[in-house]
């Protein structure tokens, strides 16, 4: 993350603290240009980090305020749905289009404040019901933008929706898509980081390990619940707004339960313990989905059967290692550095 | 009922008030001026009565749904997908023999057995860790919907009612009169009014086997405390499975409902799952008369909806639900866990 650097050489100890394969992940990640074709840039690198970045948002919620939200695609797809409703899109009798230093704003702005009233009426309850409610109000969104042809153009959706023509630049070129989708991504990456250690991720994470002892510290646990909601829906809302412009359209499949559910997925399968995990298991599930029909129609079979593989795999992770690829890693490192005589760690 | 009056006298009156609105609605002539302001009456009865046999469907899938919950704290998502493997499995059955009623029985079995394999094999194993098991039906959902969608294919399918079924039946309810002053009464199909009837009748017997008989005594208590019910002898291992087979089953034969009355395709799973989340939701989790008091009010808000405001009806489900869960986050009929 070459960005992290930039943004921390204030003082030079810390940037010396920044691990070496930071770098080297940065280094590579600026010039993948060069060494990447245009579709890996555009389509596996762009969806990797549009679907990290919504994921990051769940991962947010689910791994520093131990809330698991099924709605931070529903938030993605509402700010996708602005961005076509309130710009310009081949619906141009619904579409309004307003500029861009004004759709875009209020896009993110309407994503969030529905994230947090769902936020709102999900922390009400704990656990387990978090899933039940998050998934319920998110399938009944798919419904409604399914049904309504007044606001969301119904079954079609909107198409050619393109983002705007910023200082001269298309941002549908893949290298300009792909800068715009990392820079996204690394944002939100530090973002995160930078929450999770200020005073408000610390009472976060306290809130998720007790939350009676925190309300007896003087914590508002509700309010801080719910303004995890917020941030984690400005994080799903950028995402959003990448995507309906990574697609040109958007319709109601693209907050179906099948993409709610694969936002889980990648979140889970990447880890749920740090803000890279989602970036991991967006790329393995971007990998997956571009690659498997390929080699599915190979091996002769029909390449519909990815999702097949994509659920057995999640089982897989989910049985033998609950923190994901991240997890596996750690395990593997902690075996790593055990003293194969005296069995404890170096 | 009557500490529930003394305690609400308010609400009481309210919910009086509206079921009294409601039933004049249903059983008196409509006048004119009524006609002018909400349409035909024979349109109003007919969304009723779609709305109270969608009810009765979702009751069948939502009260397996709940049992499971309340008793095992396992959110089982692969609920849906049960429910539209149990109605494929119907429909192949109901095709090969060519006996309607006969399907329940194999699909119930078969389902059943399912859940019980689900129960003990993977479930068991992570007893205790919600999440992990909530998350383990997430996966299983997306495997089985995959592979119904590669054996039974993208179409859509209906299972035949048969001939015993078909047809309309007249109901006791004048929607309006003829020119000659006879009254008109509602038809309506038979085969709705059975599964309705079905349904009642096996809220009435769960209701019952869970209140007066020992095994509904000891899922009870394995619900209010299931450390304290392990620990006095009883081997809970089994009463989980039977519950979690039962409420598979459930699921399954609802299936066969759905697709008789409805029809089966992919993505009903999804829909039907959505269903009992809401209706668990709204009623009350792990109570089976909350299931009950729920899927009825989804079933008629979703029907009425559709009639009078097509393209806002999920709203209405929607905002139930919202407004259940702002005021009353246990649900309506829920314990206060």
């Amino acid at each position: 993350m070459a960005l992290a650097a930039d943004g921390l050489q204030v003082a030079p100890t810390r940037v010396e603290r920044i691990p070496a394969a930071y770098w080297v992940v940065g280094a590579l990640l600026l010039i993948m240009p060069l060494l990447a074709n245009d579709f890996v840039l555009f389509q596996v690198f762009g969806w990797t980090f549009i679907m990290g970045l919504i994921a990051l948002s769940l991962m947010f919620l689910a791994g520093y305020g131990g809330m698991v939200s099924l709605i931070q695609m529903t938030v993605a797809g509402v700010a996708g749905y602005m961005t076509a409703i309130l710009g310009s899109s081949g619906v141009e009798q619904i579409s309004l289009g307003l500029p861009w230093y004004v759709y875009i704003p209020a896009a993110i702005a309407i994503a969030t404040l529905f994230g947090t009233l769902v936020g709102a009426l999900a922390v009400r309850t704990e656990g387990i019901y978090t899933i039940m409610i998050t998934l319920a109000i998110g399938s009944a969104f798919y419904y409604f933008a399914k049904q309504n042809y007044g606001i969301f153009n119904g079954y079609t959706g909107f198409n050619l929706v393109v983002p705007p023509d910023l200082f001269g630049v298309d941002w549908r070129q893949p290298i300009a898509f792909y800068y715009l989708t990392l820079g996204c991504a690394v944002l939100g990456y530090l973002a995160v980081l930078y929450v999770a250690r200020a005073p408000f991720g610390l009472a976060l994470q306290g809130v998720r390990d007790n939350p009676r002892r925190m309300a007896a510290l003087g914590f508002n646990v509700t309010a801080h619940r719910i303004l995890a909601y917020s941030l984690a829906s400005v994080l799903a809302a950028v995402g959003g707004i990448l995507l309906v412009w990574q697609n040109a359209q958007i319709s109601p499949g693209t907050v179906g339960i099948p993409v709610v559910i694969d936002v889980l997925v990648i979140a889970v399968v990447g880890g749920l313990r740090h803000p890279i995990g989602p970036f991991i298991g967006a790329l393995i599930y971007v990998l997956l989905r571009t690659f498997t029909p390929d080699v599915l129609a190979a091996f002769g079979q029909s390449g519909e059967r990815y999702k097949l593989l994509i659920g057995l795999g999640f089982l897989l992770v989910v049985f033998f290692s609950p923190d994901g690829v991240l997890g596996l890693w750690e395990r593997w490192r902690a075996r790593r550095r055990r003293d194969p005589l005296k069995g404890a760690a170096q | 009922m009557e500490s529930f009056v003394r305690r609400h006298p308010v609400w009481a009156a309210i919910i009086a008030a509206v079921l009294a609105v409601f039933l004049w609605l249903v059983f008196a002539p409509w006048s004119d001026g009524m006609e002018d302001l909400f349409g035909r009456k024979r349109i109003f009865l007919n969304a009723v009565f779609s709305g109270i046999t969608l009810g009765a469907l979702y009751f069948l899938v939502a009260s397996g749904f709940t049992l499971i919950f309340g008793l095992m704290r396992n959110v089982n998502l692969a609920h849906g997908s049960l429910y539209l493997l149990g109605g494929y499995l119907g429909f192949e059955v109901a095709e090969a023999t060519g006996w309607w009623l006969f399907s329940f029985l194999v699909v119930f079995i078969a389902i059943a057995a399912l859940g019980i394999v689900l129960q003990w094999v993977v479930f068991r194993r992570m007893e205790g860790q919600d999440l992990r098991q909530t998350l383990v039906t997430i996966g299983l959902s997306v495997v089985l919907a995959d592979l119904m969608l590669w054996i039974w294919g993208g179409g859509s399918y209906t299972i035949l009612t048969p001939e015993w079924l078909s047809g309309p039946m007249e109901l006791p309810i004048v929607t309006g009169f003829r020119s000659n002053g006879q009254a008109v009464f509602l038809k309506y199909p038979t085969v709705r009014i059975v599964i309705l009837i079905a349904a009642i009748v096996l809220g009435l017997a769960m209701w019952l086997a869970l209140n007066r008989t020992r095994i509904g005594m000891l899922i009870r208590a394995g619900v209010d405390d299931r450390e304290m019910l392990a620990a006095s002898g009883v081997r809970i291992q089994l009463v989980f499975a039977g519950v979690f087979a039962f409420g598979a089953g459930l699921a399954g034969v609802a299936g066969i409902v759905g697709g008789t009355f409805q029809s089966l395709f992919p993505g009903e799973d999804t829909r039907f799952l959505l269903a009992s989340l809401v209706v668990v939701i709204v009623g009350g989790m792990g109570s089976i008369p909350g299931a009950a008091l729920g899927a009825a009010i989804i079933g008629l808000a979703e029907q009425i909806g559709l009639v009078y405001a097509p393209t806002y009806s999920v709203v209405f489900t929607f905002l139930i639900m919202a407004l259940v869960l702002a005021f009353r986050p246990q649900g309506l009929l829920g314990g206060g866990r």
